[in-house]
């Protein structure tokens, strides 16, 4: 399995992934897509890194446990909806801001935030799942 | 499509009704990226446990005032959007539940293996803490399904830290058992969406009169079969002795006075709220499960020589005291209910605590070797002798008035000459008071009367008692004190408890505010 070709290869590809991850992520408003998909694509990235260059590499390249990014998509989750606080509005509102760039329109919104948040969750989640199980064939 | 939301604008006090679950998820979301801090993980989790302690406050106060506060996320109208509604009986079942998760974090600080710290204990135990909070102020069918979920899952983590052979054999029993309980919930929420269209709970109080009886009874034995499980009610008690006993004491002191409590408000909301006709055709299963509990509970208590299993058979046999409660149907009974399940989140809770600090006193978990520590420890004796005769109830003692109301409500029930049921419970009721002090008796009698172990020849003390050493005696004896204090003032005090009851055994009887203050009251028939 860790052969030359892969391990050469390795690189290229996750770093497509990882953007891809992002494309499937911000596309998933209004088409298929979305964090919880965006995120499995970018921990499969993260499981073929680990793959190539062993999990201690996979770890370092994270520079913190994989937990802490699901830690971090929770919060961000439960913050995208703590916001309307602010508006006079329940809980988890979508809020929308739309501004112009270069006479393209750009839509911020909540639900954006929150899915940006599932992304994380699911990212670091499966990535813990699955280093782990590498580490146990690794150690085996 | 402006018709579907909300245009009104949400009064900030409102959020009084979703802040303990944010807090919570949001705490547990920081702790988990602070992993490698471990001491700053626990000043953290205390500070928001306090600050989710506060907020139940308010929101307690804020409900006994002005009645049910409800909310329905995402601006769109009910039934459409998930509300999140407190009555009474959440909004106390939720601070009490924050209370006790307190206490706990400073116990546990005592006797936490480093191992389980660095696996997550704190961010657990607020997920925890949301998921419970969470069952008990949704106002949603399905969005409880979700946060038993929740606290499947962080209860799960929990009883695993540390992963002894007995925690993972625990774990895997009391996993399986409550999977299948969730599933058999879900199974009963796809049909009753089917059948009525809706799982907000305020639309499904009016409309359920109206379905079918044999299929909206069908789908309540389906509920009583899930919460029972949750509950650990007889026959489907079986894997609460062999669990809970298994991971350090404060984590089962915290499953002990939380998780069970959950599965008995779902069933008192489902049955009592949500359904109340076929509660009334699933009175005859209420009231055998209600009697196989109160004895088998006890029962179980007496032939136990572990401690903290025997106590899991107290807490089975508190289940039952609340599902007679549930049997009898009537304001009294029901107001026995709701109040026994807030004395044993803390009644029980308590005992926990102190089964805790007499195992780090005797360096044993049977009661048989154990002898001799009221002798040696003086101060831990007498806060179990407070909390057994509490959960036994024993005037004036906290277990004591929800007793009383239950017998109340069983000679009401019975006055009114409808049928052998209510003198049965009646009887069912009085034999667990009886059977729980002849339990705790012994253990009383085993633990601290006795000198020495099971079977000494010598009445000299037992050499094996160690003394707790300061932090112990602070922290553990601390919390565990205050707990009992808390236990012993609402025995010896017992209007806010009795008021309590009384109001929130009448709003679940008499929903009307609960669907006024959701936003449905033109639905109501």
């Amino acid at each position: 399995m860790n052969s030359l070709i892969f391990r050469t290869i390795a690189p290229l590809l996750v770093a497509v992934m990882l953007v891809f991850s992002v494309f499937v992520l911000l596309r998933g408003h209004n088409e298929p897509g979305g964090g919880f998909i965006g995120g499995l694509i970018a921990a499969s990235a993260l499981a073929i890194y680990g793959m190539a260059m062993g999990v201690d590499a996979a770890r370092t390249a994270l520079k913190v446990h994989p937990l802490a990014y699901a830690g971090f998509g929770v919060a961000l989750a439960a913050l995208a909806g703590v916001l309307s606080i602010l508006f006079d509005v329940p809980f988890l509102t979508g809020l929308w801001t739309i501004f112009e760039l270069d006479e393209v329109e750009v839509a911020i919104s909540t639900p954006m935030v929150f899915d940006i948040g599932v992304y994380f969750v699911v990212f670091g989640t499966i990535a813990a799942v699955a280093l782990a199980l590498e580490d146990e064939e690794g150690g085996a | 499509m402006s018709g579907a939301m909300q245009d009104f604008a949400t009064h900030p006090t409102n959020w009084l009704v979703i802040l303990p679950v944010v807090l919570a998820l949001l705490g547990g979301a920081v702790l988990l990226m602070l992993r490698e801090a471990r001491e700053a993980q626990f000043w953290l989790a205390l500070g928001i446990v306090a600050v989710i302690f506060v907020s139940d406050i308010a929101l307690a106060l804020r409900v006994s005032e002005t009645g049910p506060v409800a909310m329905t996320m995402g601006r769109w109208l009910p039934p459409f959007g998930i509300s999140f509604v407190a009555d009474l009986t959440s909004a106390v079942f939720a601070l009490a539940a924050a209370g006790v998760t307190l206490l706990l974090l400073v116990y546990l600080r005592m006797d936490m293996p480093d191992r389980a710290r660095r696996d997550g204990v704190y961010p657990l135990i607020l997920l925890l803490l949301a998921g419970v909070s969470g069952s008990f102020l949704t106002g949603d069918l399905f969005n409880l399904y979700v946060w038993f979920e929740v606290m499947l899952i962080s209860s799960f983590g929990l009883m695993v830290l540390g992963g002894r052979n007995i925690q993972l054999d625990g774990t895997v029993k009391y996993g399986f058992l409550n999977f299948l309980a969730t599933t058999f919930f879900l199974a009963a929420l796809g049909l009753l969406y089917g059948t009525l269209g809706t799982l907000n709970m305020a639309d499904i109080v009016g409309r359920a009169g109206l379905a079918n009886p044999a299929v909206m009874t069908s789908i309540a034995a389906l509920l009583l079969l899930a919460f029972g499980m949750k509950a650990a009610a007889f026959p489907v008690n079986a894997w609460l002795p062999a669990s809970y006993h298994a991971p350090p004491a404060a984590i089962s002191a915290l499953l002990a006075g939380l998780l069970t409590k959950v599965g008995v408000y779902a069933l008192l909301r489902a049955l009592v709220m949500l359904l109340p006709a076929s509660r009334e055709v699933l009175e005859p299963v209420l009231v055998l499960v209600a009697i196989g509990t109160l004895i088998l509970g006890p029962l179980g208590a007496i032939a136990e020589t572990n401690l903290r299993r025997a106590l899991g058979f107290l807490v089975i046999g508190g289940i039952g005291a609340t599902i007679a409660g549930a049997a009898l149907g009537n304001a009294t009974g029901l107001a026995g209910s709701v109040t026994y399940v807030l004395h044993a989140m803390l009644t029980i809770s308590g005992l926990y605590l102190v089964a805790g600090l007499l195992e780090a006193i005797s360096g044993e978990t049977d009661t048989r070797r154990m002898g001799g520590v009221y002798a040696a420890a003086s101060l831990p004796s007498l806060l179990f002798f407070v909390l057994m005769l509490a959960v036994a109830g024993v005037p004036p003692f906290l277990g004591f008035w929800p007793k009383l109301l239950l017998v109340q409500g069983g000679i009401e029930g019975w006055g009114f000459g409808r049928d052998g049921w209510a003198l049965t419970l009646w009887l069912a009721v009085l034999a667990n008071a009886l059977l729980t002090l002849i339990a705790v008796s012994r253990l009383w009698a085993h633990i601290f009367w006795r000198p020495g172990h099971e079977g000494a020849a010598t009445e000299a003390p037992n050499p094996d008692l160690k003394p707790l050493s300061p932090q112990v005696r602070w922290l553990g004896l601390g919390s565990a004190g205050v707990l009992t204090l808390v236990v012993l003032l609402l025995g010896l005090w017992p209007e806010p408890l009795l008021g309590f009851g009384k109001d929130a055994a009448a709003g679940l009887l008499r929903p009307a505010n609960y669907i006024v203050a959701t936003g449905l009251e033109g639905a109501a028939p």
